[in-house]
């Protein structure tokens, strides 16, 4: 029997921290994975970009990087590192519940 | 595991294929959450110069990796048609131009310097670069800034 999971313990990880599978993923547990990566308070700018990663996830099947996030979330570069100042597209991934998104640009 | 917490990047070469490998390493750098900074010695201050980085060339004479024949590599106009077809791919692929990409790993909260000595060498001030540059610091301060981290030379 398949249950939501209610806590992060619930959840299983890779070793970089992303989530084994991506359907375990649900908002609610998004504050919590947010203070797993030290931001303590979550704006709506954060949201933004958290949602954005995981439709991108959703609609392609790959997270996009820091480049496409700062053309498409609506977010700017700068201010995407100021959010998530350790890797705006990997913290988001991990916060997201998506695989890490690969690409060098 | 230890984890690298930060880069020094020095760019010292002024041709396209010189320039970038250094600059998507810098980006690269930040976008894993590692501190970066980009050090632009010598030719390699052409990626910074505001009059020069627009123009950045591929290097089509004495490069073997582009096989084909060295003497076809001077002909006048080669170096500037490679150039153009490499640019063309690199955008296909959404790889920013030298001057936008500049301008991004700023943003990205990267540390941008140019080389006293060369800036002397050129005759160059600090209005002849791009606005992204933080200061003009010496060999001896570039490495002050670098403590900790790992020196790459490109």
């Amino acid at each position: 029997m398949s249950m939501t999971a209610e806590t992060l313990e619930q959840i299983e990880f890779n070793e970089e921290g992303f989530f084994v599978d991506p359907q375990a993923w649900h908002e609610g547990l998004v504050p919590e994975l947010a203070k797993r990566d030290g931001i303590d308070e979550l704006t709506e700018e954060h949201w933004k970009v958290i949602r954005f990663m995981r439709a991108e996830y959703l609609a392609k099947g790959a997270g996009p990087t820091v480049r496409v996030l700062g053309k498409s979330s609506g977010v700017s570069i700068k201010e995407l590192y100021q959010l998530f100042p350790k890797g705006p597209a990997k913290l988001a991934a991990r916060i997201a519940g998506i695989p890490k998104p690969r690409g060098c640009i | 595991m230890e984890s690298i917490e930060k880069v020094s990047i020095i760019i010292s070469k002024g041709s396209l294929e010189g320039i970038y490998p250094g600059l998507i390493m810098a980006n690269g750098a930040r976008a894993e959450g590692i501190e970066a900074d980009l050090f632009f010695t010598f030719f390699g201050l052409d990626a910074i110069h505001a009059k020069r980085h627009e123009h950045i060339k591929l290097a089509t004479v004495g490069n073997p990796g582009l096989h084909f024949a060295t003497w076809a590599g001077g002909l006048p106009g080669v170096s500037s048609l490679m150039t153009h077809y490499m640019e063309h791919k690199m955008e296909a692929l959404d790889i920013p131009s030298i001057p936008e990409f500049i301008e991004m790993i700023s943003d990205t909260g990267a540390g941008i310097y140019a080389c006293q000595a060369s800036v002397d060498l050129f005759g160059l001030e600090k209005n002849d670069l791009v606005p992204q540059v933080q200061d003009i610091i010496t060999v001896g301060e570039f490495y002050e800034r670098a403590a900790g981290s790992s020196i790459i030379f490109t």
